[in-house]
């Protein structure tokens, strides 16, 4: 019992790593249909400032905040610079776009930072919670409710306020969004800051598990990409669910079948679901007036 | 091209004491391999400098030629033979990883260049190619040097997690194959992903197994520091093992030097040069370099920077000896190597052996309050 518990936890532990990237993918995602697959270097730029910041001295919470208003500020500059000026491209160019920019992250990382793998102490200690015989280390607890908070703050944001609804809109239709009065290039200029502010977020509260270095953000993109599809792609809900669920297959599998086919097992049952729902577990459906 | 051997003729018949010798490098000083290339790029160019400054070698200078592979085998191939056709090297250092070194060393055999390799597999210099040879030591050594610690411990069952990243692999094939030797039987036989965050589930399962009495987890990166703590997390108290490819400061402060309390590896003098005895023939050289290195870099010396600075100290060793700047030369005489001490062991190499360490090479330690000590 005590052995299925701890299984449940190290996939809960890993799951939340994947929920908070998938939800960095939503955004952008909502506002342009673009997935960005330079979302796992806004993880890594997260953790590495903030690991960096406190290495030289700086406090704790302030070399997280450092670390996501600077991520925030390339976001905004990655949209200025590369994604603007391609902006009548289609989305396909654009996704391809988001990969040289995260290939140019992660040089740049190389050569600013360096080569070596960081972190920086947990928020509340290392001892271990007990849980009937199983242990979760108290950072994970920090990474689940990040997710949880980040996933209720982008819902009421979509949901209930206008911006959240202009940024739906601009993604429906961009020329109609102009139309009612929707500076939608603004949106998109917030969509990126947005986006790579939860990113550094995550990069701030996983760091302390999973360490750091500058090519960590490639890993992070796949299977928080991959979250967010078994989800469905663009639904905060969505990028919650198929990020636990990702994690919990992860440990399932490592547990009780072998750790060798732990990310086979977790791609296989990605496949399955989307051969039958190919939208995701709470995607939209895309229906098209003709 | 005509004018170009003609002033280089000139040059030459003008500046007979400038002769140079050329020394050609591929390193993934940059990309996946990074963290092993840079230390080792950084170490070549100060040995060279440093050399230079002295004088040379035979009163020659030496010339360093290094490219950056970015841990492609692919690139490592085309370099190599830049080195040997435009270059036009007297010999090779280099290879960080083993795929690298593959591609080098059939350029070298082919130009019948000297070669000294930085990766570990043991496919580098088993079967023995006249002109290779390498410096680290293999996986299969820090298997049996893992092993036979855990014999005179009593230790005969035990459960692996390892990296499925090529060093975890292919050390986790060697340990497997050379076991038995020990009489150590390997009961639970888990894997991770490199970039995994988490492996309680792994450990909660070679927890469970009846019987294990230590754990083994080799690898390299941060997976290692995550399967310490996690080790820590789910309080196992059983002998946990690391290998040779954490063997840093970095390590005891990435995995915390509470949870890495108490764990051994295999690692080189480098890693522990104050603890060595005054007598120790490896003080004096580990000493120099931990110092030069420290001074010039101001990180932290590694056993990797430390491959770099044998297979140049082996190298020059060769050449003065020799005499002469001749491949042919050159690689008689590493092969006729004895007893030179370097930061990673006492190399002696034979026609037979171009590995030239035996298991003393490997120092058992365990970490103490933070600290590395000697296990005795």
């Amino acid at each position: 019992m005590s052995e299925l518990l701890q299984f449940l936890l190290s996939g809960v532990t890993v799951g939340a790593v994947y929920a908070l990237v998938a939800l960095g993918f939503t955004i952008i995602y909502n506002a342009s249909d673009v997935v960005n697959f330079a979302q796992g270097e806004f993880v890594m730029l997260g953790g590495m400032i903030t690991a960096v910041a406190y290495t030289a001295g700086a406090p704790l919470p302030l070399a997280a905040l450092a670390a996501v208003v600077v991520t925030a500020a390339l976001g905004v500059a990655m949209n200025k610079l590369a994604i603007e000026p391609a902006r009548g491209a289609p989305v396909v160019s654009l996704v391809i776009i988001t990969i040289g920019v995260s290939i140019f992250i992660r040089g740049a990382a190389q050569l600013v930072f360096d080569k070596q793998i960081h972190s920086f102490p947990a928020f509340s200690g290392d001892d271990p919670i007990r849980i009937l015989g199983a242990t979760i280390l108290p950072q994970s607890l920090w990474v689940i409710g990040g997710a949880v908070a980040v996933f209720i703050g982008l819902w009421l944001f979509f949901t209930r306020t206008l911006l959240g609804r202009a940024v739906l809109a601009t993604s429906n239709n961009r020329l109609a969004a102009q139309l009612v009065g929707i500076n939608t290039p603004f949106v998109m200029t917030l969509s990126f800051a947005l986006s790579a502010g939860i990113g550094a977020l995550a990069g701030v509260l996983v760091t302390p598990i999973t360490l750091t270095s500058y090519d960590v953000g490639l890993a992070f993109a796949l299977k928080g990409f991959a979250a967010a599809m078994l989800g469905g792609m663009g639904n905060p809900k969505g990028a919650l669910v198929g990020g636990f669920l990702l994690g919990v297959l992860e440990g399932l599998t490592a547990g009780y079948i072998s750790s060798q086919y732990k990310d086979a097992a977790a791609f296989i049952v990605i496949l399955g679901v989307l051969f039958f729902l190919p939208q995701g577990l709470f995607g939209r459906k895309s229906t098209h007036r003709v | 091209m005509k004018t170009f051997l003609i002033t280089t003729a000139l040059v030459a018949l003008a500046l007979p004491a400038m002769a140079e010798i050329k020394i050609g490098a591929s390193l993934s000083s940059t990309g996946p391999a990074a963290f092993l290339g840079d230390p080792e790029l950084k170490t070549l160019e100060m040995l060279v400098e440093d050399v230079n400054a002295k004088g040379g070698i035979n009163g020659e200078q030496i010339t360093l030629i290094a490219y950056d592979d970015n841990g492609d085998p692919n690139k490592a191939r085309t370099f190599a033979t830049r080195l040997v056709e435009d270059d036009e090297v007297v010999a090779i250092i280099g290879g960080t990883t083993t795929g690298t070194t593959m591609s080098i060393l059939a350029v070298a055999e082919d130009a019948e260049i000297p070669f000294i390799s930085l990766a570990g597999a043991i496919d580098i210099i088993n079967p023995v190619k006249p002109f290779t040879f390498k410096t680290p030591h293999t996986d299969r050594m820090a298997c049996q040097k893992i092993f036979e610690d855990m014999q005179k411990a009593g230790i005969t069952k035990i459960g692996m997690i390892s990296g499925t990243d090529g060093f975890g692999a292919s050390m986790q094939a060697q340990c497997k194959e050379v076991a038995p030797d020990y009489a150590v039987e390997i009961i639970a036989d888990e894997t991770y992903d490199p970039k995994d965050a988490d492996m309680t589930a792994q450990l909660t399962k070679i927890k469970g197994t009846e019987g294990v009495q230590a754990i083994l987890n080799p690898g390299f990166g941060q997976g290692p520091s995550i399967v310490t703590r996690n080790v820590k997390q789910l309080a196992i108290d059983l002998p946990f093992y690391q290998s040779h490819g954490v063997a840093s400061d970095g390590f005891i402060e990435l995995a915390g030097a509470d949870a890495a309390e108490g764990v051994r590896l295999p690692g080189t003098a480098l890693l522990v040069a104050g603890l060595l005895a005054a007598d120790d023939p490896q003080k004096p050289v580990v000493d120099a370099y931990k110092t030069m290195f420290e001074a010039k870099t101001g990180t932290p010396v590694g056993t990797f920077g430390g491959y770099a600075h044998d297979a140049f100290l082996i190298m020059s060793d060769a050449i003065t000896r020799a005499g002469s700047a001749e491949s042919a030369a050159i690689r008689d005489a590493i092969e006729a190597t004895s007893g030179l001490a370097g930061t990673t062991g006492i190399y002696t190499f034979t026609a037979e052996d171009h590995l030239g360490l035996d298991l003393s090479a490997f120092r058992m330690l365990e970490i103490k309050d933070g600290k590395w000590t000697l296990v005795q």
